[in-house]
Parts: structure tokens; C-alpha cells; sequence
């Protein structure tokens, strides 16, 4: 398995970058993998990400609908949020598995 | 006397009702079965409806003749399930009470999710082809379609059988290369998938014969709404794209039952233990098939190896004995490729599709991830064994974990 270093500490990543193992993420990471991507994490962005971890370490799936009924943010302003592919590069930067890679 | 309800007598419904009977006595535990439609669907066979492979008559037949004698069966709608009572409520307000419950009641599409889906040009220009009526509406429009743009939209995640798409992909290059118009038809494939496929090796595979087949994929798309006038579809980041087909897959809900029973998440799946099939938060309640959040396909092939899973379980409940038996998540799907050939996955939670030959190391006759006309007549033979061996309950000739013998990870 591929590691990588984040602020001075190894986590297990897989092919994409993904970590494998959430509970090495910290916040400080978040911002790292986010720079990586080419986002300024702000506290709307850590309330996405916080909400995702959440569902997700209660064995949850995560889908688009599921974020715009969170009452947070609606799917247009994910998409502002995190460009491109919203819900892959949130899940990212919240240290857990891709969405949907169970299908 | 003890009573076992199930709820919904779909795949999953069905198979669990044949195997507890014949293992329960019947005066000690009472089977009660309630679905509120009396026409059993075989859903992979709605898929080759719209090429006029598959008529109507071959994808339905009555419920009634999949039950086993010695089963409750009340044909109703199920209003909600009041757990902390042990009872279920049916739309005309009886009452039924469980000592044990199991939810299979599955999950369906909901095209009134999209904005402007089902507006004027639902079923025009616009179909579905996970219901029998989408399919023989899209079947009668493609006898006189002459071409253009045809788009092949996924709303969202998950839904079931996640194959299917690409099939009709598939299975329309070959229909149209066949009626001699391909060269008028654009097909593109347009999911929020960030490819063809979610697991990498199936994927590469899968994005391979798309792109042989001159099938364009367009990856990271979440459909936010269909424009009637201009005929297009638009997505949340506002591309927009043109069609003058588009099959789609609507976003996928389970029961509204589950809803109003408050014991569902936001796409009304039941939070469910993974691995003893047990509802997460209600001892005597078990869930299968579709209806469970379980983080594998939605098929068919997982109703069924589970049932074998859930069956042992609750002769443990039943017995107050710990629940010993574990799922793996597997599912085994046929992919249609076209031309007469097929492809083959078989995957549990933690293992992705691999390359091999499949039962037999070696031997197959099946070959995974491989393109072959043997997959292809694994696909129309499981319809007889679907009708025959698993709605039953019988044994296939395929144990219910998946097993790593005549895989090849490094291949
Ligand atoms: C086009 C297509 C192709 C497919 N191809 C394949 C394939 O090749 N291989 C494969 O393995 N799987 C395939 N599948 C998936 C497979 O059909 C399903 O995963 C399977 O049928 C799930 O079984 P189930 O019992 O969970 O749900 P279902 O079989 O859908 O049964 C649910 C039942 O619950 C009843 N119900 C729901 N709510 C209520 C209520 N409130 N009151 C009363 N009754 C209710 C419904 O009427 C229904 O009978 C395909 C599906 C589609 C649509």
C-alpha cells in the first residue's frame, strides 16, 4: 500500500489518494490534500466535510441527494465548494473512500 | 403460535418465504407474505424488451405461483412498520404483529425526482427502461427511430444493478448496427460515475469495449434537470447536452413505506449490519435484497446469496443462538456485450472484479472479465434459473460466499 507524508505524518493513500484508513485524518491534513487540489479550505467547506465524515464512519453511504438534504449546502453550492467532481473531492479531503465505490 | 412477516415478495421476499417454510413447522411459526402487486417482474429481463429480444410475456408471471403453500399471503399496500409495537400497518388500517420481520421490500425508480423528467417529453423522447411500461414504449419508439443523438443518463447513486446501463448501451450499438442505421446514431454515455465502471479493473475493461464500439462516456455528470424545449439535459456545474433519445435511469428510492415508518436514511434504504443482515437499531427485524444499505450492488445475485446467509441467522434468532453466519457482499453479475457475447464480474465488499474463469479454477466454463459468447448464454439461461431454482429457494450450483479460486489478482 502507497503512503504519504501530510504535515510531517505517513497515512495510507490508495492509487488516487484517497486514505484508506480514516481515522489517520486531521484538519491540518484536509488543508493539505485541499491545497493539493487547489482549494482554500474555509469553515463552509469543514461543515461538508464534517457532516461527510460523519455519515461515513457510521458505515453510511454518501450520495448528492443525501448532502443537499443535509441542510448545509445544496448541490449547486457543493459544486462551488468543491469544483468539477464535488462529492469525489470532498470525500477526499475528508479521509474517506471514494463515493460509490461499492457499486 | 409465532409469527414471521415479510414484506415485500419480490426477489428476495420470495426466495425467504420458500426456504423458512420448508425449514419451520407449521404449528408453531405462521409465514405471512405481503406485497401490493400481484405480477412478479423479472427485471433483468426488462432490459432486452426495448430491442424486441424479450416480449412481454417473458419477464412477468403471478406471484401467487412462487409461493409455497402454507404462506399468509395478503395482497396489500404496506402503509409503515410500527417497530416498537412489533407490528406492521397495512393502508386499510389492520394490524399485523411479528415476533420476527423481514423488509424486502426493494427499491424503485422515482423520475418525478428530476425537474422537467417527466414533463412533455416523458415518454416521447424520453424513457426509462427499469419499468415494464418504460421498456415497451421505448421498444415501440426505437422500431421507428431513424437516428440521431441518443444520450443514456444515470440520475444518481446507487442504483440497482449497475451493469444495466452499459448493457443497453450494448445492446443498442448492436440493434442499431443490425437495422443498418448506426452510422446515424450518436451514443453517449453519460454517468456521475467518474468512468465507466467504479472498480478499476472492470473498469478498464468496460471503458475499453465502450470505446470500441464507438460509445462516447461522459464521466462526473449529476443530471439537475431536463429542458423540454431545447430537448437537452442539464447538470448541476450547467452543461448542458442535446438529445434526441435519451434513456434514462432515474434516481433509485426504496419504499415510501420505509419513509413513513421512520427507519430508513434519505434514499429510504434500512440501515442494516452488513455482515448479519439484522437491522442496525431493531433486534427482530432483518433486511434483504435492495432494500438494505448494504455497500454492495443492488442485484439480484445479492438477494439470493444473502437469503442463504439471513436463512441460517434466523434459525440462530429463533433458536437465541448468536448469529454466526457472515455476509461477504457477494454478487455475480452477467453483462450483456452484444453480438451475442458476454462478460461476467463476481466481487464481494472488499474484493474488486478480477480476471479469471468462474465456478471452476481453470476450467470455467464462464471466463471473468473476459468478452465470450459462453457469458452471453450464462446471461439467457439464468432466466430459466431465476424462474426455476432461485425464486424457489433451491440450490445453485454457486456457493453464496464468494470464493477466490480461478482468480488471478495480478493478472
Ligand atoms: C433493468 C434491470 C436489469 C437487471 N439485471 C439484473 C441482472 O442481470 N442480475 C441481477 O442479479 N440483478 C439484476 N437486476 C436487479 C434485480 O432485479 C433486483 O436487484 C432484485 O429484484 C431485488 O430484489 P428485492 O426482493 O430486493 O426487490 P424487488 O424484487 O424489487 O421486490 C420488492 C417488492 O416489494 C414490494 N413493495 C415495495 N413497497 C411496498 C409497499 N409499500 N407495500 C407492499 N409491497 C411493497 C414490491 O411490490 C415488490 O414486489 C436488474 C434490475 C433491472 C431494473
Amino acid at each position: 500500500m502507497a503512503t504519504k507524508v501530510y504535515v510531517n505524518k505517513e497515512v495510507n493513500v490508495n492509487d488516487e489518494g484517497f486514505l484508506t484508513d480514516p481515522s489517520q485524518w486531521s484538519v491540518d491534513i484536509a488543508r493539505e490534500i485541499a491545497k493539493e487540489e487547489g482549494i482554500l479550505l474555509t469553515p463552509k467547506h469543514l461543515e461538508v466535510i464534517n457532516y461527510i465524515r460523519e455519515r461515513v464512519l457510521k458505515g453510511e453511504t454518501i450520495s448528492m441527494r443525501s448532502i443537499n438534504k443535509s441542510g448545509i449546502v445544496n448541490v449547486k453550492e457543493l459544486y462551488e465548494l468543491f469544483p468539477n467532481t464535488p462529492l469525489k473531492l470532498a470525500c477526499k479531503i475528508a479521509g474517506v473512500s471514494k463515493p460509490a465505490s461499492c457499486v | 403460535m409465532k409469527n414471521i412477516v415479510i414484506l415485500g415478495g419480490g426477489t428476495a421476499g420470495t426466495i425467504m418465504a420458500n426456504k423458512l417454510r420448508q425449514a419451520l413447522e407449521k404449528d408453531e411459526w405462521n409465514i405471512v407474505l405481503i406485497d401490493k402487486e400481484k405480477t412478479h417482474y423479472y427485471q433483468p429481463g426488462l432490459l432486452f424488451i426495448p430491442f424486441d429480444i424479450y416480449k412481454k410475456q417473458d419477464v412477468i408471471k403471478p406471484k401467487m405461483n412462487f409461493f409455497p403453500s402454507g404462506v399468509d399471503v395478503i395482497f396489500s399496500e404496506i402503509e409503515r412498520i410500527e417497530p416498537d409495537m412489533n407490528q406492521v400497518v397495512l393502508v386499510d388500517d389492520k394490524h399485523i404483529k411479528y415476533d420476527i420481520l423481514i423488509i424486502a421490500s426493494g427499491t424503485s425508480i422515482r423520475p418525478e425526482q428530476t425537474p422537467g423528467l417527466m414533463d412533455n417529453l416523458w415518454y416521447n423522447k424520453i424513457f426509462d427502461f427499469y419499468s415494464l411500461e418504460g421498456a415497451l414504449a421505448l421498444r415501440d419508439f426505437l422500431r421507428k427511430w431513424e437516428g440521431g443523438t441518443m444520450l443514456i443518463n444515470i440520475v444518481d447513486l446507487p442504483y440497482k444493478c449497475p451493469v444495466a446501463p452499459l448493457e443497453f448501451a450494448f445492446l443498442a450499438d448492436e440493434y442499431f448496427t443490425k437495422k443498418g442505421i448506426r452510422d446515424k446514431v450518436k451514443i453517449k454515455y453519460v454517468t456521475p460515475l467518474s468512468g465507466a465502471f467504479t472498480k478499476p479493473r472492470a473498469n478498464k475493461m468496460l471503458s475499453g469495449l465502450l470505446e470500441e464500439k464507438n460509445i462516447e462516456i461522459i464521466p462526473d455528470y449529476y443530471i439537475e434537470r431536463v429542458d423540454n424545449e431545447h430537448s437537452s439535459i442539464v447538470s448541476y456545474d450547467n452543461r448542458e447536452l442535446n438529445f434526441d433519445l435519451l434513456a434514462i435511469v432515474p434516481l433509485n428510492m426504496g419504499s415510501d413505506m420505509i419513509e413513513r415508518s421512520g427507519i430508513g436514511d434519505d434514499l429510504n434504504y434500512v440501515p442494516t449490519n452488513k455482515s448479519t443482515l439484522q437491522s442496525e437499531k431493531f433486534e427482530n427485524i432483518f433486511v434483504i435484497g435492495d432494500a438494505a444499505n448494504l455497500p454492495t450492488s443492488k442485484a439480484g445475485s445479492v438477494a439470493h446469496f444473502a437469503s442463504d446467509i439471513l436463512f441460517e441467522n434466523i434459525l440462530s434468532f429463533i433458536e437465541n443462538r448468536p448469529l454466526k453466519a457472515h455476509f461477504d457482499g457477494h454478487a455475480n453479475c452477467y453483462i450483456e456485450t452484444g453480438f451475442g457475447k458476454g462478460s461476467l464480474i463476481d466481487f464481494n465488499y472488499d474484493t474488486e472484479p478480477l480476471p479469471g474463469t468462474f465456478p471452476l479454477p481453470g476450467i470455467g466454463p464462464f471466463g471473468l472479465l473476459k468478452n465470450t459468447k459462453m457469458n452471453h448464454y450464462g446471461k439467457i439461461m439464468f432466466r430459466w434459473m431465476y424462474w426455476h431454482l432461485l425464486l424457489p429457494g433451491k440450490e445453485l450450483p454457486i456457493e453464496p460466499l464468494m470464493s477466490m479460486a480461478g482468480k488471478c489478482e495480478k493478472c
